[in-house]
C-alpha cells in the first residue's frame, strides 16, 4: 500500500540528477572526428576489431545513407547537422562485469541514475553503455545457467554466437529501411544481445541502460533479442543524458525474435534530454502464438521519430503496445506504434496516451496493415491524448491498410483537457492545485505505469511530477 | 458566547464563465454543533451555495463575505478551507484514476492535519467505517469512484467525512439516487460523523429521510437565489406536504 502511495506521492527530485556531466575527464576520451566519411567509418570499424563481413557492411550501408533523402514527412530536423556529429566515442574504460572497477565518474553518473541499484534489487541482468561502448555488462549466475545468453554485441561477434548474429543483424531493419537505419549499419556501436533458449523463462527483468554524455556526440546502439520457442523474457531499457546546447542524436536500432508460443516483453523509459533528435527504430517479427508486448514512456528528446513495429508473421500472433508520450515547451514527438498482421487470426491491441504541455507538440501515427492472408484478424487501438494548455498540440494520424474482409480492424481516438471539477474535487480535499493537477495527469498515465517495474513507475510519476512542477501560472 | 463556525454576509455569487448570477444576497450564520437544512426547488442556488462556501473557482463571489472560524475565507482557495475543516460532500464524485480510495483519503488526511498518517491504525479505523457504511472493504483499493456504482460514490464521499473529520460538512444531495436501505446507512455514518459534539452540518436536500436521526436546528428554504423563509423542523413537513408553491410566489413578489 505504502508502495503505491509512493507512485503518486514521490518527492520532486532535481533534474541535475539527468543533467550531471563529466567534463574533467573529456580529453581522455577516444572520439572520432565529426562528420561522416568513409576514413571514419573506417576507423571505428578498426577500433571495434569488426570482423570483415561487418566492416564491408558499415561501408555499404554508409553508402546507402549517402544515397537517401532526408525525411520529409514529419517533424523538421533540419536543427541536425550530420556534419557536427561525433559518431564513435570511447569511454576511457574496458568493459567489467565487476562494478566496482567501472571507473568512480562514470559510475557515479549510473549511481545517480539508481544503476545498478536497481540490478541489486530486481533485476536478472544489466547492461549499462556510457556513450558509444558498454562499460559494464552482467548476468545472475542462476540466469546463465538456464542457458540465457546476455551480452554486448561485440563479443558476441566474436564467440560462438558470431554465426547467429550475422544472420539476424539488420535482417529486420535493413540499413535500406530508412536514412537513419542506414546510418546505424554504417556507425552502430555498443548494445545487447540476448539469446532466451527454447522453453527458458526468464523470471525477472534484464535491463540496459544508455547513457549518452559527450557533447555533440551520437548514439547508435545496436539491440538484438532472440526468443526461442515457448519461452519468456522481459527487458527493460533505459535512457538519458545531459542537456547540451549543441544536438546530440539517438539512432540505435532494435531487433526482436519472438519464437513460436514465446514472449517478449520490451519496456523503454526514454528520458534524453532537450537537444536530442531520438530518431530509433525498433522491430519485433513474432512467430505463431507468440506475443509481443511494448511499454514505452517517453519524456525526453527536443523531437522524435518512434514508432515501435512488430510483425505478426505466424498464426495467432499477438501484440500489444501500451505507450505514453509526454511532450514540454520545444518538444515535437512524433510517435506511435506499426503491426502488420501476416498471418491469420494474429491480434493487436495498441493503447496511445500522450500529453502535452506549454507549447509541446504530440503526434501520434500509427500503421495498421492486415495482409490479405490475415483472415480472421483482429486489431484494436485507443488514443487518448491530454492536453494541459491552449499552447499545445495534439494530432492523430493513424493509417489502415486492410486486405481481406474477414478481418476486425478499430481505432478510437479522445483528446481532452484537465477537467476544472475533478482539481476542484481533490483541492476540496486539501491538495494543492499543483498537487491535483500532477495527481490527475498521473493517472492518466496509470496504465503505462502499471505495466511498468515498481522502480521504473516511480520514476516515471518523478518524471510527470518533474514536469509538472511551475506548471500552475 | 462563542464566535459563529460560519459566517455568510449578503452573499452574492455569479458563474466566472459568463457572470449570470446565481445567488443575490444570502446571510446565514451556524454555530458549532449545529445541523441546518437548505431546501428549495431545482436551480434554485443550493449547490451553488454549497460551491461558493467550498470555494469553487467555477463560481465567482462579487459581493458580501464568508466568515469560518472568524476568519474571512472569501478569497481562500479551496484546499486552504479544506485544511480549515470545511469539508463538502459532492453531489457527483468525480472518477480519479490512479490513485486508490484509500491512499487518496490517507494523503487528504495528511495535507489537512499536515502529519503522517500511520498506515496501520488508519487502515484499522478505514475498516470500522466501512463496515459501518456496508462498504465492501474492496473499494478501498479500487481507484477512487472509478466505476463506483451511484450509491457507491456517495459512501464513499461519507467515509471521508468520517476520516477527515471536517468541522463544518455541507452535503451536497448525498441521499439523492439511493434505495431506502442505503440512504439508511448513509445517514448512520452522518449521525456517527455529528457525534463527537461541536460539528456542524450543512444538509442539502428534497427528502427527510437522512435527517431521521439528526437534530435538526434551522432550515432555509432558496428560491431563485434568495432566502424566502426560515424555519424549525416544522418547515420540512410543510413543504413535503404542500411543495414550494407558496414560496415561490413569495420570491417572485419579493423581485417586485
Amino acid at each position: 500500500m505504502s508502495q503505491e502511495k509512493e507512485k503518486t506521492y514521490v518527492e520532486d527530485i532535481n533534474r541535475t540528477m539527468y543533467d550531471y556531466k563529466d567534463e574533467e575527464n573529456d580529453e581522455n576520451f577516444y572520439k572520432v572526428d565529426a562528420g561522416l566519411t568513409p576514413d571514419i567509418v573506417d576507423q571505428i570499424s578498426k577500433e571495434k576489431n569488426d570482423p570483415e563481413w561487418m566492416h564491408e557492411f558499415r561501408l555499404r550501408s554508409l553508402e546507402i545513407f549517402n544515397k537517401m533523402k532526408m525525411p520529409d514527412w514529419g517533424p523538421s530536423i533540419s536543427g541536425l547537422d550530420m556534419n557536427n556529429i561525433v559518431t564513435y566515442v570511447r569511454p576511457k574504460t574496458k568493459m567489467s562485469a565487476k562494478w566496482s572497477e567501472v571507473p568512480d565518474d562514470i559510475k557515479n553518473t549510473f549511481e545517480r541514475l539508481g544503476i545498478p541499484q536497481a540490478e541489486r534489487e530486481s533485476l536478472a541482468g544489466v547492461g549499462a553503455q556510457y556513450d558509444s561502448e558498454l562499460v559494464y555488462h552482467n548476468i545472475k549466475k542462476e540466469v546463465a545457467e538456464q542457458g540465457v545468453i546476455y551480452t554486448d554485441i561485440e563479443s558476441a561477434l566474436h564467440g560462438p554466437y558470431g554465426d547467429m548474429i550475422r544472420t539476424h543483424f539488420m535482417k529486420l531493419v535493413p540499413p535500406t529501411d530508412h536514412k537513419f537505419a542506414a546510418l546505424h549499419g554504417a556507425v552502430w556501436s555498443g548494445g545487447s544481445f540476448v539469446y532466451v533458449p527454447p522453453h527458458v523463462s526468464v523470471e525477472i527483468p534484464l535491463q540496459s541502460y544508455f547513457r549518452l554524455n559527450a557533447p555533440g556526440a551520437g548514439q547508435f546502439e545496436h539491440t538484438l533479442i532472440i526468443v526461442d520457442h515457448d519461452a519468456y523474457l522481459h527487458f527493460i531499457e533505459g535512457c538519458s543524458a545531459p542537456k547540451y546546447n549543441i544536438a546530440n542524436l539517438h539512432a540505435g536500432c532494435v531487433e526482436l525474435f519472438v519464437g513460436d508460443n514465446a514472449k517478449l516483453r520490451y519496456s523503454t523509459i526514454e528520458n534524453w534530454s532537450k537537444n536530442m533528435y531520438n530518431l530509433n527504430t525498433k522491430r519485433a517479427i513474432v512467430s505463431k502464438g507468440g506475443t509481443m508486448e511494448w511499454v514505452t514512456g517517453s519524456f525526453g528528446s527536443h523531437t522524435s521519430y518512434l514508432y515501435p513495429m512488430a510483425i505478426l508473421n505466424g498464426e495467432g500472433a499477438h501484440m500489444e503496445y501500451t505507450g505514453i508520450t509526454f511532450a514540454g515547451a520545444g518538444q515535437d514527438l512524433d510517435t506511435g506504434v506499426k503491426v502488420v498482421h501476416n498471418a491469420p487470426h494474429t491480434t493487436s491491441v495498441i493503447n496511445a496516451k500522450s500529453i502535452s504541455k506549454s507549447g509541446g507538440k504530440n503526434t501520434y501515427r500509427s500503421g495498421v496493415v492486415i495482409k490479405p492472408q490475415a483472415k480472421g484478424s483482429k486489431s484494436s487501438a485507443n488514443c487518448e491524448s491530454l492536453m494541459l494548455d491552449s499552447e499545445s498540440t495534439s494530432d492523430t494520424i493513424p493509417t489502415m491498410d486492410v486486405r481481406t474482409n474477414d478481418a476486425d480492424v478499430g481505432h478510437e481516438a479522445k483528446i481532452g483537457r484537465i477537467s476544472d471539477e475533478a482539481v476542484f474535487y481533490l483541492m476540496s480535499r486539501g491538495m494543492s492545485e499543483e498537487n491535483a493537477r500532477a495527481l490527475i495527469v498521473s493517472g492518466f498515465a496509470d496504465n503505462v505505469s502499471k505495466e511498468l517495474p515498481l522502480e521504473y513507475a516511480v520514476e516515471m510519476n518523478n518524471l510527470i511530477r518533474l514536469e509538472m512542477v511551475g506548471s500552475i501560472g | 458566547m462563542s464566535q459563529p463556525l460560519l459566517q455568510i454576509q449578503n452573499l452574492h455569487v455569479s458563474t466566472t464563465e459568463d457572470e449570470t448570477e446565481l445567488l443575490h444576497g444570502i446571510s446565514l450564520t451556524i454555530d458549532p454543533g449545529e445541523v441546518h437544512v437548505l431546501m428549495g426547488p431545482n436551480g434554485a442556488g443550493k449547490s451553488t451555495m454549497g460551491n461558493a462556501i467550498m470555494g469553487n473557482p467555477a463560481y465567482k463571489v462579487t459581493d458580501g463575505s464568508i466568515l469560518f472560524d472568524g476568519q474571512d475565507i472569501t478569497g481562500e482557495p479551496t484546499n486552504k478551507r479544506a485544511k480549515m475543516g470545511l469539508f463538502l460532500s459532492f453531489q457527483t464524485p468525480i472518477e480519479v484514476p490512479g490513485i486508490t480510495l484509500s491512499n487518496f483519503i490517507r494523503s487528504a488526511k495528511e495535507e489537512i492535519t499536515g502529519t503522517r498518517v500511520r498506515l496501520w491504525n488508519f487502515r484499522k479505523q478505514l475498516k470500522e467505517n466501512t463496515d459501518l457504511l456496508q462498504m465492501d472493504e474492496s473499494y478501498l483499493d479500487r481507484d477512487l469512484n472509478v466505476g463506483f456504482s451511484g450509491g457507491e460514490k456517495k459512501k464513499a464521499e461519507i467515509l471521508q467525512l468520517l476520516t477527515l473529520e471536517p468541522k463544518l460538512a455541507i452535503l451536497d444531495e448525498t441521499d439523492s439516487g439511493l434505495d431506502v436501505d442505503a440512504v439508511r446507512t448513509v445517514s448512520q455514518g452522518v449521525e456517527a460523523y455529528m457525534k463527537e459534539g461541536g460539528r456542524s452540518l450543512i444538509i442539502i436536500t428534497h427528502s427527510t429521510r437522512i435527517l431521521e436521526a439528526l437534530h435538526v436546528y434551522k432550515v432555509h428554504v432558496i428560491i431563485n437565489g434568495r432566502l424566502v423563509t426560515e424555519g424549525d423542523a416544522s418547515l420540512i413537513d410543510d413543504i413535503n406536504e404542500n411543495g414550494f408553491e407558496k414560496y415561490t410566489s413569495m420570491a417572485a413578489e419579493d423581485k417586485e
